[in-house]
């Protein structure tokens, strides 16, 4: 498993290498990646579906045990296998999608990276590496739906997406921590056998929301789920694959990864049934006021998605089962519409409303046909693998009334979107100029792969169900279950009821002008919506931001020196305040008269520089400063800084005599209030300071660095000046470091004076 | 003894920031030089003083007699020295431009980017 | 500046402190002294030497760009570290060889002489750069 994620993540980085050298038939090339991972996964399935699962590990950071784990089940099989599947197809179909593009290996390079994360996410075993898994598609998905970045609707979606989803994945993270803390273990494979000591853990609450924010933001859940619309002004190959059949069913994922650890609980099934719900209907209402493509089929996506939370709450052995086979028919025909749609959208020339399209099925036979097999299989129609989802589903909730009705209400609206998207821009009438052909072969093979698939699953529903589902299913269950898909159960009460949900469908899309005109009236509304909550968030934050920089940042020194030394007088007070004062008085060598001298005689030049109204006497103070230094060093048993510090200031002193040849002399006063409130502060530092000297000198060191360089200097280093040795051999890297900081220094200088525009030169 | 040196590093410090927060460019610099003295002269102090023996052995000797001042603080500082001169002239060129180039010291009118 | 005295004064402790600023760096490893007070007294001979004649009279002298002397510096100081890494020690880790002289005694050399003479120079350089830059202003 680790080599075929290498693989992938390798042919996303060769890409447009690839592209580059030879243009044809890129993805065409590409695809061997998912391929092996396809086969491979193929070649498991006996295995997986006997209930066996295979674990791969390794070892990545021994000091902090982080193993790159990976884990494969019936669960992740399938996942896996939907992602590769389609990620073949979606690899065809950008190569044709984006024909004489030269951005097509950029693109490619974005989506396969994209497809090796989220087969990480699906086959990760250890929770961080799910984590970094995550973040990835996360990532990916933004560079996709940015990918047009001149567009500025591309960019501020993409923002969107990432902030919405990287936010969650915060979230996410605090709750794998604690569910690790609380199972014992980061190994996901064993967290899912410890539900019971999980679910009894002091943080289960805690757990379980965390968890859920960061599923629900992938997967688009009420409130969270308004970026996935917007992410639609990804290219349609994006959206096709990362917003409807994968990346979006992340969370999905996680969630019924986590089934046994954390479900079986009041709390999980009231967070999940309620938000699935929520998200279930909301979805599909919005769908119908759509006349967008795009848009129409991200409304159900959203919908679908919440559908999914929804059976996984409800948590039963039916409503998994459903939930495994929904997952499987929504990937097909989803896939297969957005190609269809994107399709369209390019050999029209750019249409993307739906009622200004029409009558294309002469011009595009193919893709029409392709349409009306997912549609229908969307609508639920039999004989296609929709129906037998929604026959699963329908039987599967009966228990629950309220789930039934909300399951006819958003049955209706699929039926809408399937017929819209499936039906409408191919019969009737054609619109006046609308001009099309059908797509290329790469195109096609997509959705005629998928949309035969749609009926083909169908008739094949048994091996599929018990080979597919059912391994699936188990996983999330955590118990062994028996799957039989029928795709005829006979006449019974769950078969009227798909009946009654097909008939208010035709009905409402014939009445779907209505849902339009009632959407328009209604959009005034959104700006109560979630999208213009985070739109006002995100321009406060702005606004803050911008706010909280012009007040700190003033542009003059006096004020960041204010800031710094009060902020910092005012920590070391409070250090002091809490030790009671300095205590150490009695504790303080006698002072000698030389150092009483002289240290004076420096107290008095510093107030001389400080009060010098001329620029030679401040800078002779200053030298009388640097000389008493030196001569401070020469009591106190520094010979060679002595001698450093007097060569220095005679050197500095030489150097300001050089400038200050070239600045004019003191000029700006500054009002006497400003001089009094800086003459406070430094008096406080002053004091603050001397208050820090002594008291650092009560601090010991158990065992001081330099007896081991006192004793080892001469032995080991052959010098008998322990500094000097220090310099060039105990830490001589320190001191190439200070030598290379001075080279940088000089040539900042020099440019800075010699190197100069030539422009300047001529004005001189 | 220690308290001579604190009393010096405050005022030093003080001294040098007073500096700093003045007006003229040339003051500034002068700032500088007040605060890099009180800094070394602070990593001094507070390695601990411990008499005027210098940290040298004596020909012949293996071993140190007497406990000689800390070493390791007069490396720091005397590369700190070297440093902080590097420091001021450097900083003393780069106001030399800025005057030149935005025609005025004073530090207070500096205060857009984009001059 | 530019007295008689001055120059002439400065004329005859150029060289002196030339040699001078070589004995601190060569005794710096027993005595007070070392790499970066002996560049500091190199500096200032020629420093002095431009404020008492001109910048390029001592560029003249010099007759190397101080820049290139950094550079130079620098390459010494890091070429230093590079002997320890062939008897399998870590970079700039001191390593003594001892140099048999014809009178019979020997003569230790090691890679922090090396180092150190590297110092002097990075630091006779920089302090030239900054000066001869401000003084031809």
């Amino acid at each position: 498993m680790p080599i075929l994620l290498s693989i992938c993540f390798i042919a996303a980085v060769l890409a447009p290498l690839v592209h580059r050298l030879c243009p044809k038939y890129t993805g065409a090339k590409l695809l061997a990646a998912p391929l092996a991972m396809f086969v491979w996964l193929l070649t498991k399935l006996p295995e997986v579906g006997h209930g066996h699962s295979i674990t791969q590990s390794f070892p990545w950071v021994r000091k902090l045990g982080l193993e790159v784990a990976f884990h494969l089940d019936g669960l992740s099989l399938l996942f896996a296998a939907l992602i590769s599947g389609i990620g073949i197809l979606i690899l065809l179909y950008t190569q044709g999608y984006f024909k004489g593009d030269p951005r097509q290996g950029r693109f490619l390079m974005f989506i396969i990276a994209f497809m090796a994360s989220m087969l990480g996410v699906v086959l990760a075993d250890h929770l961080l590496l799910v984590f970094i898994f995550w973040e990835l598609t996360s990532f990916t998905s933004y560079l996709l739906i940015g990918f047009n970045h001149e567009n500025p609707a591309a960019r501020n979606a993409a923002l969107q997406a990432m902030l919405v989803t990287v936010l969650g994945g915060l979230f996410l993270l605090g709750g794998m921590i604690l569910l690790a803390d609380a199972a014992g273990t980061w190994r996901l494979s064993e967290i899912i056998t410890r539900g019971h000591e999980i679910t009894q853990h002091k943080h289960y609450l805690a757990i379980l929301i965390l968890v859920c924010i960061g599923a629900f933001t992938k997967s688009a859940q009420f409130p969270f789920h308004f970026w996935l619309p917007n992410a639609m002004q990804a290219p349609t190959p994006a959206s096709a694959y990362l917003h409807s059949s994968t990346m979006v069913k992340a969370g999905v994922y996680l969630l019924a990864r986590l089934h046994p650890a954390l479900g079986h609980t009041e709390e999980w099934t009231l967070i999940l049934t309620t938000i699935g719900t929520v998200t279930f209907l909301l979805g599909a209402i919005m769908a119908l006021g759509q006349h967008v493509l795009k848009r129409l089929l991200a409304y159900t996506t959203v919908s679908a998605l919440g559908a999914m939370v929804m059976l996984l709450g409800v948590g039963t052995k039916y409503t998994i089962q459903a939930l495994s086979v929904f997952i499987l028919a929504h990937a097909f025909y989803k896939a297969t519409l957005f190609m269809v749609a994107g399709g369209v959208t390019h050999e029209t020339g750019g249409e993307t409303s739906v009622d200004q399209l029409g009558g294309l099925r002469k011009a595009m036979p193919i893709s029409f046909a392709c349409a009306v097999l997912a549609g229908l299989s969307m609508g639920g129609f039999p004989p296609f693998f929709g129906f037998v989802a929604k026959e699963t589903w329908i039987h599967a909730v009966w228990d629950f009334p309220y789930l039934v009705v909300a399951t006819v209400i958003g049955g209706a609206a699929y039926v809408l979107v399937g017929f819209s998207t499936g039906l409408k821009p191919f019969i009737g009438k054609k619109p006046e100029g609308l001009h099309a052909h059908e797509v290329p072969l790469s195109m096609r093979i997509g959705p005629i792969v998928l949309g035969l698939g749609c009926l083909a699953l169908a008739f094949a529903c048994g091996p599929i169900g018990h080979h597919f589902v059912q391994p699936a299913a188990s996983a999330v269950y955590a118990k062994d279950l028996e799957v039989h898909l029928h795709l005829w159960a006979g006449f019974n009460k769950y078969l009227v009821v798909s009946l009654v949900t097909l008939a208010l469908g035709i009905g409402c899309y014939l009445l779907r002008p209505f849902f339009v005109k009632t959407a328009a009236a209604l959009k005034p509304l959104a700006k109560f919506g979630p999208d213009a909550i985070y739109q006002f968030k995100l321009d406060a934050t702005l606004r803050f931001a911008a706010w909280h920089t012009k007040k700190l940042q003033t542009g003059i020194l006096r004020d960041y020196i204010r800031v710094t030394v009060v902020s910092a007088v005012a920590l070391i007070g409070a250090a002091f305040w809490r030790a009671g004062g300095y205590q150490g008085w009695e504790n303080l060598s006698p002072i000698s008269p030389r150092v009483a001298i002289f240290g004076g005689l420096m107290i008095f030049a510093t107030f001389a520089t400080v009060r010098s109204k001329s620029r030679l006497r401040s800078i002779l103070s200053l030298g009388v400063v640097g000389f008493c230094m030196a001569l401070l060093f020469t009591f106190f048993g520094a010979p060679d800084l002595a001698m450093t510090q007097l060569v220095i200031e005679t050197l500095t002193v030489i150097l300001l005599a050089l400038a200050f040849h070239h600045l004019p002399v003191f000029r700006h006063g500054s009002s006497k209030r400003t001089r009094t409130i800086d003459a406070v502060i430094a008096a406080a530092v002053g004091v603050a300071v001397t208050l820090l000297v002594l008291a650092a000198l009560d601090v010991q060191t158990p065992t001081p660095v330099s007896d081991y360089y006192l004793e080892h200097s001469y032995k080991e280093a052959h010098g008998r000046n322990v500094v000097n040795v220090i310099l060039v051999d105990f830490r001589a890297l320190d001191t190439l470091g200070e030598i290379t900081v001075l080279a940088i220094a000089a040539l900042g200088a020099y440019a800075l004076l010699k190197l100069r525009p030539k422009k300047e030169e001529a004005e001189k | 003894m220690e308290v001579v040196l604190a009393i010096v590093i405050g005022a030093l410090y003080g001294g040098g920031l007073y500096l700093m927060m003045r007006r003229n460019l040339i003051q500034l610099i002068i700032g500088l030089g007040l605060l890099s003295h009180g800094a070394n002269l602070l990593i001094f102090t507070a390695g601990g003083l411990r008499g005027d023996v210098a940290p040298i052995l004596a020909e012949g000797a293996t071993k140190f007699a007497v406990t000689p001042a800390d070493p390791l603080p007069q490396a720091l500082i005397l590369t700190a020295i070297v440093i902080s001169f590097a420091v001021t002239a450097f900083a003393l060129v780069l106001f030399l431009r800025t005057y030149q180039t935005v025609g005025t010291d004073d530090v207070d009118e500096m205060k857009e980017t984009d001059t | 500046m530019t007295s008689i005295i001055f120059r002439t004064a400065t004329r005859y402790m150029f060289p002196p402190m030339l040699v001078f600023s070589a004995y601190v760096l060569l005794r710096g490893h027993h005595y007070p002294g070392g790499g970066f007070v002996g560049g500091l007294f190199a500096g200032s001979a020629f420093s002095l030497y431009a404020l008492a004649f001109s910048v390029a009279e001592a560029r003249h002298i010099l007759r190397m760009d101080p820049r290139d002397v950094t550079a130079a510096g620098l390459a010494v100081a890091l070429l230093s570290g590079l002997p320890p890494l062939f008897s399998r020690h870590a970079f700039l880790t001191g390593t003594w060889w001892a140099l048999p002289l014809p009178s019979g005694a020997t003569l230790d050399i090691g890679t922090p002489l090396i180092f150190d003479i590297g110092v002097y120079f990075v630091v006779f350089g920089v302090l030239l750069t900054f000066v001869f830059s401000l003084g031809e202003e």
